[in-house]
């Protein structure tokens, strides 16, 4: 059995965001962080190992600069790691993204009784497309929005929370499970695990590495194999500070008439 | 020092540690009760800070001194008495068990104080024997398989609430000022062990301190640590380690000062406009960041000093830990200075932080004692 978490490198939103001249986020000139809900899913499959020895295998697709970050989920307990990383990957969209990381695991080698971790969706794109569409590409059962899940050696049950409730769901392995904040509290990397992640395997799989996989296509990858095109990001303008008027009598509708008034909205 | 991609991952691990469970409710209830919170000490041995220094065959986590002054760095910035909570063990705890303790006593002693299972504190001070450790005048003498220990240590960090205890005690009355004496685990729970009342302190509050007193307390002879009549060299070398975290911890300290300052000074207006804008002000927080930047540097050099078994470590420990506690309060001082009135009220964290600071040009050697290290090195002796 084996435990597989997909990450990403996200754009830490609290700081400055740049968008390029295309319209696409410029990644490189903002500072980042591993997308929330990923560390949720890194905990989720290290907590399957601690239950079961099993090995956690970290995958993320990205440009180099996200090695920094695979090497802080290998410091946490993760035993190896795979950066899916080539020219002709890059502006690929969820469809290709899903596709490319599908093969990416599927290179690595997908058991029966493995798991797929990701989490529900990342911060920047916001989609929450990618994870169900790996699982679509590999044609393997998924569940999203797992806030608790359990292992019982193939069988996996997951409690997939809802707006206003939530549903148990029982699958066979091998599935992909997306996961939200609720489901755990993410450990912190360790001293001992920092100075030993250099010792774990790391692998780079580039368009060479992958371009056999039945999955791969060279009109499906990229920037120009994708369907769907980012048109425009921005950063919304920011809204005025609010302000609360306290009260419920006829005074404080008053001055909310005068405020309103005043600014010619009545 | 340009810090190894390794360095710079565990200072990041050490920072969101603190800035995510160092929480401001928490830090006000440390100040409000004084008392010590195991919720939080659990977390930080769930973490493998007690270990960080600690070799893994001992349960530790491997780290080397400048991953230790790194943790003691970041955890203070953010609460120096929790910095504390994670350093006991690393330092003057474990420290002589992991210089002279028998294989058999660090697989008892050391694995569960790296693990943050049991705690161990150092007891050397004595009401008439501080800066002067040659001055003990706790005894400890031979019954057989046994030692019997009398005598009261005093300012024992962690002792009410301490597991085991290092104790410095003379066994050869013959030997003069530091020679004859010799150390012993000692288990707070033998009969004849109590400790005194947690004493009352300025600052660091929510480690409790106390006295330890030993009437005819009787100790396995197999809890004699390191050779016998020469616990002295080991206090020592135990206290160099010790220095460089406290070191760290003032620049910590002085760090949270820094940047309380810089906030403040440029959100207070005066005269029309922020006080950072006045070179009275910006001038002073310029003299904290060079200092900081200064006392950093020094104390990185030190732990690499130390890693490489340097033979100038011990002198460049006491110049380390002198000038960042010196510094520390210079930096409190002027963060207290630009915060004007506020900086008194203890709304305001610098108020907590000038008395924070104000300890560690005190314990584990004051500034003097760490002028008398640096001179008779310097002037030889």
């Amino acid at each position: 059995m084996k435990a597989f978490v997909c990450v990403k490198q996200v754009p830490d939103t609290s700081g400055k965001v740049a968008v390029r001249d295309d319209g696409i986020l410029d990644r490189a000139s903002m500072a980042t962080i591993t997308n929330p809900d990923d560390m949720n899913a890194v905990e989720a499959a290290l907590k399957v190992k601690d239950a079961t020895g099993c090995k956690v295998i970290v995958v993320c697709m990205g440009p180099n600069p996200a090695a920094g970050m695979l090497h802080e989920i290998l410091a946490m307990g993760a035993d190896e790691a795979i950066l899916i990383s080539g020219r002709e990957f890059g502006g690929s969209d969820t469809f290709a993204t899903s596709q490319i990381i599908a093969a990416g695991i599927q290179h690595y080698g997908l058991d029966d009784d493995d798991i797929i971790f990701c989490g529900r969706q990342a911060i920047d794109g916001d989609t929450a497309q990618v994870g169900p569409q790996i699982a679509e590409k590999l044609h393997i059962p998924q569940i999203s929005y797992a806030a608790d899940v359990a292992v019982d050696g193939r069988k996996v049950t997951v409690k997939r929370m809802l707006e206003d409730g939530y549903m148990m769901i029982e699958t066979k392995a091998p599935c992909l499970i997306t996961c939200i904040k609720e489901l755990n509290t993410p450990r912190y990397m360790s001293v001992k695990g920092i100075l030993e992640f250099d010792q774990k395997p790391y692998y780079v799989y580039d368009y060479n590495e992958l371009k056999d996989e039945p999955l791969i296509d060279p009109d499906t990858i990229g920037l120009k194999g994708s369907p769907t095109n980012v048109y425009k990001s921005f950063t919304p303008p920011q809204k005025g500070v609010g302000r609360m008027l306290e009260g419920s009598g006829k005074e404080t509708v008053d001055e909310l008439f005068g405020i309103l008034t005043g600014k010619h909205i009545l | 020092m340009i810090l190894s991609e390794k360095h710079q991952m565990m200072r990041k691990f050490f920072r969101e540690f603190a800035e995510t469970e160092f929480t401001t409710e928490l830090l006000d209830e440390l100040e409000a009760t004084g008392e010590f919170n195991w919720e939080i000490f659990h977390k930080i041995a769930a973490a493998g800070l007690t270990g960080t220094k600690i070799p893994v065959k001992y349960g530790g986590q491997g780290g080397d001194a400048l991953a230790y002054t790194l943790m003691m760095e970041e955890l203070a910035r953010r609460s120096a008495v929790l910095a504390i909570y994670a350093n006991t063990s690393n330092s003057l705890g474990g420290g002589p068990l992991m210089f002279c303790g028998t294989e058999e006593q660090k697989q008892k002693y050391l694995v569960p104080v790296a693990k943050g299972e049991k705690i161990i504190v150092f007891g050397l001070t004595e009401p008439g024997a501080g800066s002067d450790a040659g001055g003990t005048l706790t005894t400890a003498e031979q019954d057989g398989d046994y030692w019997v220990l009398n005598g009261r240590k005093t300012f024992i960090s962690g002792a009410p609430f301490a597991d085991w205890c290092v104790i410095y005690a003379k066994t050869d009355p013959t030997q003069k000022g530091s020679k004859g004496i010799s150390m012993f685990i000692v288990d707070m729970h033998l009969p004849g062990v109590s400790t005194g009342k947690p004493e009352s302190k300025m600052g660091i509050k929510g480690y409790p301190t106390s006295d330890v007193i030993l009437e005819n307390v009787r100790v396995h002879k197999s809890d004699l640590l390191g050779p016998l009549h020469k616990g002295f060299t080991t206090a020592m070398k135990t206290l160099n380690g010790g220095r460089l975290g406290t070191g760290a911890q003032a620049l910590g300290i002085a760090q949270h000062c820094l940047e309380e300052a810089t906030q403040y000074a440029k959100d207070r207006k005066q005269f029309g406009k922020p006080i950072a804008k006045f070179q009275g002000v910006s001038f002073q927080i310029a003299d904290m960041a060079i200092e900081i930047e200064a006392a950093r540097q020094l104390l990185y050099h030190t732990a690499v000093a130390m890693d490489n078994n340097d033979p100038e470590t011990g002198k460049l420990c006491a110049m380390a830990k002198y000038y960042a506690s010196e510094m520390c309060n210079r930096v409190a001082y002027k963060a207290v200075q630009i915060h004007g009135g506020y900086g008194y009220i203890s709304d305001y964290p610098v108020e907590r932080l000038y008395r924070d600071a104000r300890i560690t040009s005190i314990f584990e050697g004051t500034s003097q004692v760490m002028q008398i290290v640096v001179s008779g090195a310097v002037l030889g002796k």
